[in-house]
């Protein structure tokens, strides 16, 4: 019987100390833990009104800007490309010009 | 043929752009997210155009640098260009849905991070192809190809990845109301991309031609 205490108080010891070792460490950071997050909607509701501003975010200006950017860039890539080859035709005229004034000299002399 | 075509093709895409917003505002708001969701109107063609207009530079540049044509390569340079210019349009308005949708600009998940690289990829080929010098028309080919094959990859990102981004999924299952603005937009931006890569591959092929013009002189 004496001896059944003894290891019964043994094992006491050991698991008390476990616990103890685990619990250290562990026991900072529980207490450092926020408490949890809950919505505003579930804690009571807040008119859209009363938010801060920068939660305030209208969609219309986004909108309005996302449609403006496509629209804009495809406006500047047309203009870019009829300036590239209104310049490349210019280009080729000048040089057909070229290419055609010592014959029309020669047929002069 | 495309000469004939050129001009009533362009009054339909531009008559099409015009109407687009009409149908856009007819269209009905999605429940969660509401008039922000009508981005994606623009947003969505201008990114499918995009993987077309890499897929068309991709596939160009194979058939140059295989076949060596140089027509291929006239029409690898045009859709290169156009992939830049739509992948400006999907990266900026892209973030503009998300700063309401998500409360963020941007993140680096799956889908973006991949969507700019490729964008990136094509603004290198464009670089390569201005400042590289000989030889570039076909290193630029390789990283064409490059780009293509990572087209696959930046569609099927938010199905292998977990990402913010909405799943391919929301395409076959719209609402028909919504579905009818969305597929008309789909058809604006592809007319757009063919009238476009038309007007530019034509550019390409007038310089082709100064060029021989210019060389014919010198012999002279």
């Amino acid at each position: 019987m004496g001896e059944y205490r003894k290891i019964v108080g043994k094992c006491v010891r050991a698991a008390m100390m476990c616990c103890a070792l685990l619990a250290g460490p562990a026991a900072p950071s529980i207490a450092a833990q926020p408490p949890p997050r809950t919505t505003a909607a579930q804690d009571g509701f807040v008119p859209v009104d009363t938010l801060p501003p920068e939660d305030r975010l209208p969609a219309a200006p986004l909108l309005v800007a996302a449609y403006s950017v496509a629209w804009v860039a495809i406006m500047i890539y047309i203009w870019s490309l009829w300036r590239r080859l209104s310049r490349v035709e210019r280009e080729m005229a000048a040089l057909g010009q070229r290419a055609g004034e010592p014959d029309r000299r020669g047929a002069r002399h | 043929m495309m000469n004939r075509l050129f001009a009533p093709l362009a009054l339909v895409v531009a008559a099409m752009f015009a109407y687009a917003p009409i149908m856009i505002a007819n269209a009905p708001y999605e429940s969660t997210m509401g008039l922000i969701q009508k981005i994606f109107y623009f947003h969505v063609p201008a990114a499918l155009t995009f993987f077309l207009a890499a897929f068309v530079c991709g596939v160009a540049s194979a058939i140059y640098l295989f076949g060596r044509r140089p027509s291929a390569d006239r029409v690898a340079l045009a859709a290169a260009e156009l992939t830049v210019l739509l992948g400006v349009i999907v990266l900026i308005s892209g973030p503009l849905w998300a700063r309401k949708a998500w409360g963020i600009w941007w993140d680096w998940d799956a889908r973006l991070t991949s969507t700019l690289v490729l964008w990136l990829t094509f603004q290198a080929y464009l670089l390569l192809r201005r400042y590289g010098g000989p030889g570039s028309d076909r290193l630029g080919a390789g990283v064409a190809i490059f780009g293509m094959c990572n087209v696959p990859f930046v569609y099927w990102s938010v199905e292998f990845w977990r990402t913010l981004h909405p799943k391919t999924s929301v395409l076959p299952t719209l609402q028909p109301g919504m579905r009818g603005p969305f597929w008309f937009c789909v058809v604006a931006f592809v007319g757009l991309f063919v009238v476009l890569l038309a007007a530019r591959t034509r550019l390409e092929q007038r310089r082709a031609e100064l060029e021989q013009l210019y060389l014919a002189v010198e012999g002279e």
